[in-house]
């Protein structure tokens, strides 16, 4: 179960807006992929490129070994023949249906493969999946947020889709009905087996349900991956930037032993001690991507050590985390409540750094 | 009192039949075109809303004046028309429907198009994705959605249909007991100075105008389909 799909798409400028070229090569397997970047990024494009509503100026889409579309070849399969489920934002039931006449204009749709005994089989195993047997006689303007998720979902699994599109689905939804909502799509991953792409610029979103990755930034991808990959490991300071959870800290390489798997690097005037990074020399200069929940908070009294920056405190603010402490040079981290207050009345706090995660990036 | 009960109705039975038949050309046929300007992109899509724009814009008389010209006796249509019907178009109740229609198809498809627009194309999209054909989608979810506003424009549609005058009376001309509709015999009694058929006649024409007026305001008001909250 895959999908490999070169995609091309130019808007020219209108009116108030610039040109857009959108130019990717997306590749997923069954799982969650996540496409994660900021609004006008192209994302919603790419979705609508795979479930045929937008056609690509060049490029092949090809899933599961199906032609979807081809520019060369001509090939432009309509949306209704390539069993793609698509949930919109707004989910998108149909309002004038109950949930129930949803799922059964579903099944009707392909109505030569099922017979009516099956259909109504596949509904009714479908509802209770989903926990909307109750639920079935009602219109969608009678139920949550999160219970109309769960039918749009349900909807677009009555014919078995080769691959499921979503597009902010849980985007309006508060968290306790986003939890109910993450659960029920990682269910549906593990029991189906198929591609699911899902597109957001929630990055909780993507840290909770992504298997991979795909960072997209005006119309291209600046990097893809496995989860982790991409998250412990951001290409460039760029995309370290647009994440938006790490500390970037100039860096110069001051020795490495490949012998011992060790590096020292200075970063403003500390030293500190990292894995060995092969590829570099000696004297490069860079940056360190640290994610800032990595940053351990030292009693200022402690012993010195390794890996510890004395910084300035500038600020404060609180959040739902704890307190999210800045420092000089842009620094930032995260105390919980019982750390700050333990620390409270301190203008310069000890910072460590563990070994483990110090990641140096060239750009 | 007695007046009443010897004025000639044929004229009313006539516009409600023809203003009924033309209304019905016009949703099935005008519903059809407002749903090709509303979804489709082709080359033309300006020809054929200038064209449809015409009938508003043209003087009746000359609009007519096109008709009997496309349609009378002398030509090629006349001819066809003539022998599979066994009667010309002119001068015929047939012909009063012509015009009726063409009265109000214009309006009733500017304005279904508009509605048909107003359906979120993503329940559309919506309804593809999972399978359903076209025709399937526009009947079973556009149509559904945006029944309110075409419903309204129907009750608007017939109220027009009733009224038109100009092309009604130079296609279909002013037969007594043949071909004149309501407007065409307010204006005969007028003319003829037969001043109580007139206001009668005035009277039910207002009467039932407001009567179709009421339904289509209050279909109108609900228009927006329930969305997601």
């Amino acid at each position: 179960m895959s999908v490999d799909a070169r995609l091309i798409k130019r808007l020219p400028a209108v009116a108030d807006a610039t040109s857009f070229e959108l130019n990717v090569h997306l590749r997923a397997e069954a799982g969650i992929t996540a496409i994660f970047g900021p609004s006008g990024a192209g994302k919603t494009l790419i979705l609508n490129c795979l479930g045929g509503f937008a056609r690509p100026d060049e490029g092949r889409i090809l899933v599961n070994d199906h032609l979807f579309f081809d520019a060369a070849a001509h090939v432009h399969l309509p949306p209704r023949e390539r069993r793609c489920g698509y949930i919109f934002q707004d989910h998108a039931l149909f309002p004038h249906m109950t949930i129930r006449e949803n799922l059964r204009f579903a099944a009707a749709s392909r109505a030569p493969a099922n017979g009516r005994l099956n259909r109504r089989r596949r509904i009714n195993d479908l509802l209770e999946a989903f926990e909307l047997t109750d639920l079935a006689a009602r219109k969608p303007m009678q139920l949550s947020g999160g219970q109309k998720q769960r039918a749009a979902l349900a909807r677009t699994l009555v014919n078995e889709p080769r691959l499921l599109l979503l597009d902010e689905p849980a985007r309006g939804l508060d968290p306790r009905l986003r939890e109910g909502f993450y659960d029920v799509l990682r269910r549906t991953r593990d029991q189906l087996l198929i591609p699911i792409l899902l597109v957001t610029h929630d990055l909780e979103e993507c840290f909770e349900l992504a298997d991979s990755i795909c960072l997209i930034e005006n119309g291209r991808f600046t990097q893809t991956g496995p989860r982790d990959v991409v998250f412990k490991r951001p290409a460039s300071t760029d995309i370290a930037r647009a994440l938006g959870i790490y500390n970037i800290l100039p860096a110069e390489i001051e020795a490495l032993d490949p012998g011992r798997d060790t590096s020292r690097l200075t970063v403003f005037e500390f030293k500190l001690d990292g894995p060995y990074l092969p590829g570099r020399l000696i004297g490069d200069h860079g940056y360190l991507c640290v994610p800032i929940s990595e940053f351990r908070i030292v009693p200022n009294d402690s012993q010195p050590a390794a890996n510890r920056l004395s910084l300035r405190l500038t600020g404060q603010i609180p959040s739902s985390r704890g307190v999210r402490l800045q420092f000089e040079h842009g620094v930032a981290a995260t105390a919980s409540e019982s750390e700050y207050r333990a620390i409270q009345g301190s203008d310069r706090l000890t910072l460590e750094i563990p070994r483990s995660v110090i990641y140096f990036v060239g750009k | 009192m007695l007046a009443l009960i010897a004025i000639d109705w044929f004229p009313l039975w006539l516009s409600l039949r023809v203003a009924a038949i033309a209304t019905t050309g016009v949703l099935t046929l005008g519903t059809l075109v407002s749903y090709l300007l509303s979804h489709k992109c082709f080359r033309g899509k300006h020809l054929l809303d200038s064209l449809i724009t015409l009938p508003l814009v043209l003087p009746p008389t000359v609009l007519g004046y096109y008709l009997l010209v496309i349609a009378g006796r002398a030509s090629p249509f006349g001819h066809v028309y003539e022998a599979v019907f066994g009667q010309p178009l002119v001068f015929t109740w047939q012909a009063a429907v012509v015009a009726a229609f063409l009265h109000s198809a214009p309006i009733y498809i500017k304005a279904a198009t508009a509605v048909l627009e107003t359906v979120d194309y993503r329940f559309e999209w919506a309804a593809q994705s999972l399978g359903a054909s076209e025709w399937r989608t526009f009947w079973l979810v556009t149509l559904p959605l945006a029944w309110r506003g075409l419903s309204s424009l129907a009750a608007l549609s017939f109220a027009r249909g009733l009224g038109d005058f100009g092309v009604t009376i130079m296609l279909a001309g002013n037969i007594p007991g043949r071909t004149q509709t309501l407007s065409v015999a307010i204006y005969d009694a007028v003319e003829s100075g037969d001043g109580t058929l007139a206001r009668v006649l005035v009277v039910v024409v207002s009467a039932l105008a407001l009567a179709l007026l009421w339904p289509a305001g209050y279909l109108s008001r609900k228009t927006r389909p329930a969305t997601a909250a």
